[in-house]
């Protein structure tokens, strides 16, 4: 047992389950089991998140390690264990889900078909991403990372938009291609290391030539997870086709469980093939920092503008992780924080125009500065969140990244730097197309202003964007130590490298 | 009674309840149709109880031989037949072909396929193989009226019969190159290599054999008998036979023919390969879902002779492993089809399921969860089995086995994909008649144990990895 006497990390993996159990039994008129479904699925996912809190309370940030680590025997035959625990990488990401899912319940109540079927499935992709987030041991970490898709694939299918079913199909075959490809790099991990407990994988030298085949495994899984050009092609359907609730939790939640497949495997499992790597990876970030931020300015829709700029940020996070420097992981962690709130924040800001029936095409909005000042206020903190703005989340994170990449290499910092000038432009021209211009339409000035369902969604994230802005060390001296562990190790299993002289500070 | 019989006792049970059974519907006035049936799933059941309670042993000087393995396989064929029963009867009520010789020649089946697994000498083979195989035929073809059903029957018993001459064939060069038929002495001759002639013999058995398992290239009677037969039948094909005939092929292969796993070990590999890619591909035109499951099912016969191919402890394991997922999956998958009914008449097209979710959630979530779990996605049961067959051809250094099972599985997805999206994602009202509760029960029995699996795995791993060292041990 772990040192607060009962397995909270269980807890919170398998709360949302037990809603689910809830809602199943709901019975009664449709109307009756929809607001019963959506307010038991509410005070679970609140139930979840004050449980993340306590967690984050009773962490402790000096320890480099695993922390409330729980184990169990579990697949007997192969001696595989159900373990879970936490440190400081996945910590911040179990609570980021802790924190949207309810914003993203919350932020369904304009959905009215099946709503019942719709919680349930928000409460299963919670307990499968905080699993995930948690896991120690591979094989149980596979099992929720493949298990997302269930609900996700039924979320974008059913209540999706116009081309839901191709945009969930295809979600699903890329996703799944990559993932079979991390399970043949599992059993053959298993079978050098003899085990699939994490801890010990992350110990284990494995050799040279081998790395490079588990890479290019771990790459076309996580990679496609992370949407890392040129694998992103799933993403602006499955981000514009899904309901609002469902583009949140993809683009805040799920691309992050790529960049922490990275970030927990790749790299600290295969040292040398990551640092051999370091030249692709960086290309395919800058890449994507420059060239998704060129296509999002091409958009003509909101949500799509929106879907590609998340893509571009992904890059950022990608260059962040393989600098292989405190600053450049620790960056790409907070960015990892930051980009999912401030996304979230920025679809939820979506949803509510498509809750007033408005269309998200650009050239039909406009002029709602006048007509709905709030709203106003909280898509512009989004949108220079997103741009990098000082004093707003996204600053930190990327600022942090570009000196982790000044560090390793001049170039990649100029052109990351770069491409945040695009996204500040195509941010800047969102917001003139939707607040500022003339009203392009005279139904548009009959818009009501926020209420306070969503105020409720948008103060929470416009309040942590600040926090995390304004004061980060809150944050990151919770994952200082266990960073500085995976860079120490990092360079330790290069030592004779020559990639030594680029990571020593 | 002397204790070396124990183990003849569920043989019996199953031979003479099959014939007490025949006698009550032949001199009954009245219909017994339900009486034999629940007779037949007594029988299986009192014969899995003694089955499993028989001690380990060889019966009439070595022509037959119980262990821990052929326990574990009967458990997995009584399994299936008391399945298959439970879903007949309410079928066959409503297709007006219920007849009390249905149970009957399921028992005599059930008696084939026990003597298959338990064959510990090439003739005891042959018996248990034709005895399974001539009352499957019948079974095939047992809608009488039916012009499809008969159809399905005659091309299964013509090519039945091929693939009987081949394994016949193959015997008799066995018999005449290596002087034996016992399985001990076999593999006591072939430990120290082969002729060309006992080669071939054993290509000739493992045709066959890969016959009946429907292993491509040898799968063409599949989908039409399929297709074809009444759909109880449809699921019993798709199960017990498989379980037996894949058992028998562990012990022939791994037992008198172990020592050759060099020569004959390619030959598995790419049946292998085919089985999986016919049955990926194959399966993404098809409209009707007992030709789609009949495609899936040769993909997963693929998947698990990988293990055979293995040839180790672990392979034995993970092949027994997956098909016992597998049994359960395919029972459930049936039992859905089986409630696919609309005013009296039974429908087969993918796209009689179109809106299915909001109709009857119960049904589609059941159906959508064997799909899932035939296409391996965790959590559910179906990607254990394929974990355990990866890593044994992993382990075993088949690599390219490997990969392509998870490029195949990509492919495979998709297609179970497609039955989910037309459930939940297509408008429509399939209008289903309400399901007979015997269907409901195998439906929801099956959904629970497939979801659930994953929180409760050590019994049957434990087990299988038991039954595939008495095998080898």
């Amino acid at each position: 047992m772990n040192q607060i006497g009962f397995p909270i990390l269980s807890l919170l993996t398998f709360l949302p389950l037990a809603g689910v159990a809830y809602l199943a039994t709901l019975r009664g008129d449709e109307m009756a089991v929809a607001a019963r479904a959506r307010s038991g699925a509410l005070i679970t996912s609140l139930g979840v998140l004050a449980l993340g809190i306590y967690l984050w309370m009773a962490f402790d940030p000096s320890q480099g390690g695993f922390q409330f680590v729980e184990a169990l025997p579990w697949l007997s035959g192969l001696d595989v264990q159900y373990r879970m625990g936490v440190d400081g990488i996945s910590l911040f990401l179990i609570l980021l889900t802790a924190f949207l899912t309810p914003i993203a319940i919350l932020s369904s109540w304009s959905i009215t078909k099946r709503i019942r079927e719709l919680m349930m499935a928000f409460l299963l992709l919670e307990t499968m991403t905080i699993g995930m987030f948690c896991a120690l041991d591979f094989v149980v970490f596979y099992i929720f990372f493949e298990a997302v898709l269930l609900p996700m694939y039924l979320i974008i299918g059913v209540w999706g938009g116009e081309r839901r079913i191709y945009a969930a199909v295809k979600f699903f075959i890329f996703t799944l291609a990559g993932s079979l490809f991390m399970l043949l790099a599992l059993v053959w991990l298993w079978r050098n290391a003899g085990t699939t407990d994490i801890v010990t994988l992350l110990h284990t030298p494995i050799a040279p030539q081998a790395q490079m085949w588990l890479f290019a495994a771990f790459l076309a899984s996580f990679g496609v997870k992370a949407a890392v050009w040129p694998l992103h092609t799933w993403l602006p359907d499955a981000y514009g086709e899904a309901p609002i609730p469902g583009t949140i939790m993809l683009a805040a939640v799920l691309s992050k469980m790529g960049a922490y497949g990275f970030l927990r495997f790749a790299v600290p499992m295969l040292p040398q093939a990551a640092a051999a790597a370091e030249p692709l990876m960086f290309t395919l970030g800058v890449v994507a920092v420059i060239y998704i931020s060129f296509v999002a300015l091409a958009q003509t829709d909101m949500k799509r503008m929106i879907a590609y700029s998340s893509a571009a940020h992904m890059g950022i996070i990608i260059i962040g992780i393989f600098t292989f420097t405190v600053e450049g992981i620790e960056g790409a962690l907070f960015q990892m924080l930051s980009h999912g709130l401030v996304i979230a924040g920025l679809f939820v800001c979506t949803g509510v125009l498509l809750s007033r029936g408005q269309t998200l095409t650009l050239s039909r909005l406009g002029g709602l500065a006048t007509k709905m000042p709030a709203y106003a206020v909280f898509l512009m903190l989004f949108s220079l969140a997103n741009a990098g703005l000082p004093g707003t989340s996204g600053f930190v994170g990327e600022i942090l990244v570009i000196v982790g990449a000044m560090k390793v290499n001049f170039w990649v910092a100029l052109l990351g730097a770069g491409g945040m000038v695009l996204g500040a432009a195509y941010m800047l021209m969102l917001l003139r197309a939707v607040l500022f211009d003339k009203l392009s339409r005279p139904e548009l000035g009959a818009l009501a202003d926020l209420k306070p369902g969503e105020y409720a969604m948008l103060l929470p994230l416009a309040a942590m964007v600040l926090w995390l802005g304004i004061y980060p060390g809150s944050f990151t001296h919770m994952f200082d130590a266990s960073v500085n562990a995976m860079v120490q190790a990092h360079i330790a299993a290069l030592t004779p490298h020559t990639a030594l002289a680029m990571v020593t500070k | 009674m002397n204790p070396m019989y124990l183990p003849l006792i569920p043989g019996l049970i199953l031979g003479l309840g099959g014939m007490v059974l025949l006698l009550i519907g032949v001199l009954s006035k009245r219909d017994q149709t339900c009486t034999c049936t629940y007779g037949a799933v007594l029988a299986l059941i009192v014969a899995a109880a003694f089955s499993l309670a028989a001690p380990d042993g060889m019966l009439f000087a070595g022509l037959l031989k119980t262990s821990l393995f052929t326990r574990f396989a009967d458990t997995m064929v009584y399994l299936g037949a008391a399945a298959a029963l439970l879903l007949s009867l309410d079928y066959n009520r409503r297709e007006a072909m219920a007849r009390f010789e249905f149970p009957v020649l399921v028992l005599f089946a059930v008696l084939g396929m026990i003597v298959m697994i338990s064959a510990a000498d090439l003739m005891s083979l042959y018996i248990g193989f034709e005895l399974q195989s001539l009352t499957l035929y019948i079974l095939a073809a047992s809608a009488r009226d039916s012009l499809r059903s008969t159809e399905a029957g005659l091309k299964y018993f013509v090519l039945g019969s091929l693939a009987s001459g081949l394994l016949i064939y193959g015997i008799s060069l066995v018999y005449g190159f290596a002087g034996t038929t016992n399985f001990i002495s076999l593999a006591a001759i072939l430990a120290n290599g082969a002729g060309y002639g006992t080669i071939i013999g054993i290509v000739f058995v493992l045709v066959g054999l890969a016959f009946k398992v429907s292993a491509a290239p040898f799968h063409m009677w599949t989908p039409d008998v399929y297709e074809g037969s009444p759909t109880p039948v449809t699921a019993l094909f798709g199960t017990a036979p498989k379980i037996a005939t894949m058992a028998l092929l562990f012990s022939v292969m791994l037992g008198p023919f172990g020592h050759l796993l060099a020569q004959w070990r390619m030959i598995i590999e790419v049946l292998s390969i085919l089985s999986m890619a016919l049955g990926a591909l194959a399966a993404i035109g098809q409209k009707n879902i007992k030709r789609l499951l009949a495609y899936s099912s040769i993909g997963h016969m693929g998947y698990a002779l990988m293990g055979l191919a293995a040839g180790t402890l672990a392979g034995t394991q993970a092949t027994l492993v997956y098909l016992a997922i597998y049994l359960v999956m395919s029972f459930g998958a049936f039992a859905c089809v089986i409630a696919m009914r609309r005013r009296g008449q039974a429908v087969e097209t993918i796209a009689d399921l179109a809106g299915l979710s909001t109709e009857n959630p119960g049904f589609a979530l059941a159906l959508a969860i064997f799909m899932w779990a035939m296409a391996g996605i965790p959590p559910l049961s179906g990607f254990f089995g394929k974990l355990y067959v990866f890593s044994a051809a992993i382990n075993a250094g088949l690599t390219t086995l490997a990969v392509v099972g998870v490029v195949t599985s990509v492919i495979g997805a998709f297609y179970y994909l497609r039955v989910i999206k037309v459930m939940y994602f297509d408008a429509g009202t399939p209008g289903f008649d309400k399901a007979a509760g015997s269907v409901r029960f195998v439906m929801f029995a099956g959904a629970l144990v497939t979801c659930l699996f994953v929180f409760i795995p050590g019994p049957l791993i434990t087990a299988a990895d038991a039954a595939a060292r008495a095998l080898l041990g």
